[in-house]
């Protein structure tokens, strides 16, 4: 007769169901769902319509580019903040940081609602559905992009740069040279957690668009009220981009540790 | 008269209100090699740090061949140095880590144009010279082929060497070096102090090196610079620092010593362990001195021929000579020997004239300014004391409610007055008890002298004010302890004369 015993494996038993039900059940469901038809035929159609009609495509083209200017402008926003509060010496740099990152545990329909507001009390609502979805963007999305920075930027060893200034580096040589790159990991991490959300948030291109700004998010939402064979196929277009993306950014290596916020 | 390649001039640093250096003056000479030498936190690092210029001065000059660059930013400076963990750029292989100084680097080309006129460009150096020096500076630390290897790859040692010849690539000035062999193990630092002191003979640059590890200090250096709470305690070459160190934190840092309390009874007659003893230093006669002996300097011969004898306690083999220690009445001395004796037998012992050093006692009281507080208890070094007041007025005594008469009869409440506290330091006892004292402090230093230990105990207020005492037992250093002055023991007397009332 065999006792049951605890080992440590059995601890990880609730973990492996978990994954089992609720990450790789469905995804294989969405994987079924683009490739059948109504008749639950295998069938190509849906992947075939999708690249097929300009509509889609321009959908799509316009979430990577909304995307992508949010993160350029988050990144263009964040290093400078995260370079001054990681490496100045200032006592109270903690209350400044803290100040940046607050936002993000405001309700985030709140924060919507109120940029909402305030784009119309300056009249822009309705009238730059873009720059506005980008703006609302950029504002929820900044704090994503400055703790990753800040926390690389932190743990780069001081004496670097010293022994960069004491090579004869200047001041602008040293960032070129020994801070950017040493950030890059930083840099990767902030980009995918700007960059993934600003794709499917169609709250923020809803609410401050106008409705008028339809982003992949958005389209995935839809088609799961009328066609969810659609719906699942685009669903896993934007899986292979994020992949892809991720991948383009080193985000697989594993010699990260530094990826994501630790606030 | 030799060169001073570098100058400091009463420079004293401040890290946000902590004194790290206080008024530190020397100078280094061209093409030696200096070596700053002490305990941790004694301030030798952040006097490397202001040559290399990472951290400026509060106040003083440092200059370089003779023009003041306590101001310039280190890339400014015409030195390098090779970092206590190295810092080597992880990103970047060998051969880029080396070559980041040489291409920072621009110099000034003189060319001839067709009509042979000479003309000057800056620029950068070439591909093939960086190549070139690289793999010169790879083969002075016998990495050669090591060019594309990435940092994470290597040793500490071969990391210890990519780091040096990163900075002798640039043909420095002066080398400076943070305890560069911190981090190795006994063997690789053995053989690199051979390979520095080479390095340094082949180069003809000026080295300065920091480094806590006494030995290697001696070994090494031309000059060394002992350094303790941010003072220059001794400049000197090693021989001299050995063989006639300034004060006793000098004896008890460099090698080992037999350091007693003595006093001077006629020219060149000193006293100690209850004997006396012809020696070379002249003191003014009565003078109390703090005596040391170093183990080698102490014969052992017959008990009737010595002039100390006692009984052997401990024999300890230490390679090359055995380390004997011998109780003399109350006194440890201890020896060292090529000679074994047998634990428990009794010899004898001398000193030649030239192995006794005599210093000049640092402390002999305790000096602190206080205050008068209640009509008994006078505060100072952190704390409150009882003491008796009425030494303040030959003559006075106190009432019932315990104000002061004077021997006129005058009637005067002592609260606030400020006075001078002399305590001995056989009068201070320390007690493990927070509460037994009138304050309480950390032991900052411990020197054995023979048959007591001298402790400096630190008091913890604001005031950070210095006891020091005597004491048979074995303490700790950092060992929080109370200070405990007996009443009849603080001598008290008026700051200022003006002060005193009718």
């Amino acid at each position: 007769m065999t006792r049951l015993r605890f080992t440590r494996k059995s601890l990880g038993i609730p973990y492996a169901v978990f994954l089992l039900f609720f990450v790789i059940l469905p995804m294989l469901v969405i994987v079924f769902y683009a490739f059948t038809d109504k008749q639950m035929h295998v069938s190509f159609g849906n992947f075939i319509q999708f690249f097929s009609d300009p509509t889609k495509l321009s959908t799509i083209v316009y979430s990577l580019v909304i995307a992508l200017i949010t993160t350029a402008v988050c990144l263009l926003i964040a290093y400078p903040v995260a370079y001054i509060l990681a490496r100045s010496k200032m006592k109270r740099k903690f209350v400044i940081l803290l100040l940046f990152v607050t936002p993000m545990w405001i309700n985030f329909v709140l924060r919507v609602n109120a940029i909402r507001e305030l784009l119309n009390w300056m009249g822009l609502l309705g009238e730059a559905n873009y720059f506005n979805t980008i703006f609302g963007m950029v504002y929820d999305f900044l704090p994503f992009m400055i703790l990753p920075l800040y926390t690389t930027l932190l743990k780069i060893d001081e004496s670097l740069f010293e022994a960069s200034a004491d090579l004869g580096a200047g001041g602008f040589t040293t960032f070129t040279r020994i801070t950017l790159p040493l950030s890059m990991p930083g840099v990767a991490s902030g980009i995918t957690m700007v960059f993934l959300p600003s794709m499917t948030n169609y709250v923020v291109s809803d609410m401050l668009g106008n409705s008028k700004v339809t982003i992949i998010g958005k389209f995935i939402y839809e088609y799961f009220g009328t066609n969810w064979h659609m719906g699942s196929m685009v669903a896993l277009i934007l899986l292979v981009v994020v992949f892809l993306s991720t991948w383009l950014t080193g985000g697989f290596r594993e010699d990260e540790t530094v990826r994501g916020a630790n606030l | 008269m030799a060169e001073h390649i570098i100058e400091l001039q009463d420079v004293t640093k401040y890290y946000d209100d902590n004194l790290v250096i206080d008024h530190v003056s020397f100078y280094v000479k061209k093409g030696e090699f200096i070596t700053f030498l002490g305990p941790s936190g004694c301030g030798k690092t952040t006097t490397l740090r202001m040559i290399a210029g990472f951290d400026l001065p509060t106040s003083g000059k440092i200059l370089l061949n003779g023009k003041d660059i306590s101001l310039l930013p280190p890339n400014k400076r015409p030195v390098n140095t090779v970092f206590q963990r190295y810092a080597l750029f992880p990103h970047y292989n060998v051969f880029e880590n080396i070559a980041f100084g040489l291409r920072n680097k621009r110099v000034r080309n003189t060319y001839r144009n067709e009509r042979g006129e000479e003309y000057t460009k800056t620029e950068r150096l070439s591909k093939a010279e960086i190549r070139r020096k690289v793999e010169k500076a790879l083969a002075l630390v016998d990495l050669e082929g090591f060019e594309k290897r990435s940092i994470a790859t290597l040793s500490g040692g071969q990391q210890q060497r990519v780091a040096i010849a990163r900075a002798i690539v640039n043909e420095p000035e002066i080398l400076l070096l943070d305890e560069p062999l911190g981090a190795l193990d006994l063997k690789m630092r053995k053989e690199m102090q051979i390979e520095l002191k080479e390095m340094h003979r082949r180069l003809g640059i000026t080295f300065i090196y920091v480094t806590h590890d006494q030995e290697e200090a001696l070994t090494m250096s031309d000059t060394i610079v002992v350094m303790a709470d941010g003072v220059v305690q001794q400049i000197g070459t090693p021989t001299d620092i050995y063989n006639e160190p300034a004060n006793t934190f000098v004896a008890d840092f460099i090698g080992e010593s037999n350091i007693f309390n003595g006093v001077v009874v006629g020219e060149r007659k000193v006293r100690f362990c209850g004997k006396t003893f012809p020696c070379v230093d002249d003191f003014e006669k009565n003078e109390q001195v703090d005596v040391v002996v170093r183990p080698e300097d102490v014969k052992m011969c017959a008990p009737a021929e010595g002039t100390l004898s006692g009984k052997v306690i401990s024999v300890v083999f230490k390679g090359i000579h055995y380390e004997i220690t011998v109780q003399v009445g109350k006194f440890e001395v201890v020896v060292q020997s090529t000679e074994s004796r047998a634990v428990g037998e009794t010899i004898g012992l001398s000193v030649d004239p030239e192995g006794i050093h005599l210093m000049k006692r640092k402390y002999t009281s305790n000096v602190f300014s206080g205050v008068i507080t209640k009509r008994n208890t006078v505060e100072f070094a952190d704390g409150e004391f009882e003491c008796d007041v009425t030494q303040l007025y030959p003559g006075s005594h106190l009432d019932e409610e315990e104000y002061l008469i004077t021997a006129a009869g005058e009637k005067i409440d002592l609260t606030g007055t400020e006075v001078n506290v002399e305590i001995g330091i056989d009068d201070v006892s320390i007690s493990d008890d927070p509460d037994e004292g009138g304050t309480t402090g950390n032991i900052i230093s411990i020197i054995y002298k023979g048959d007591h230990y001298r402790l400096i105990v630190r008091t913890d207020g604001e005031e950070e004010e210095d006891f020091v005492l005597g004491t048979d037992d074995l303490w700790n250093e950092n060992d929080r302890v109370s200070v405990i002055v007996p009443k009849d023991k603080i001598r008290l007397t008026l700051k200022n004369t003006e002060g005193k009332r009718k």
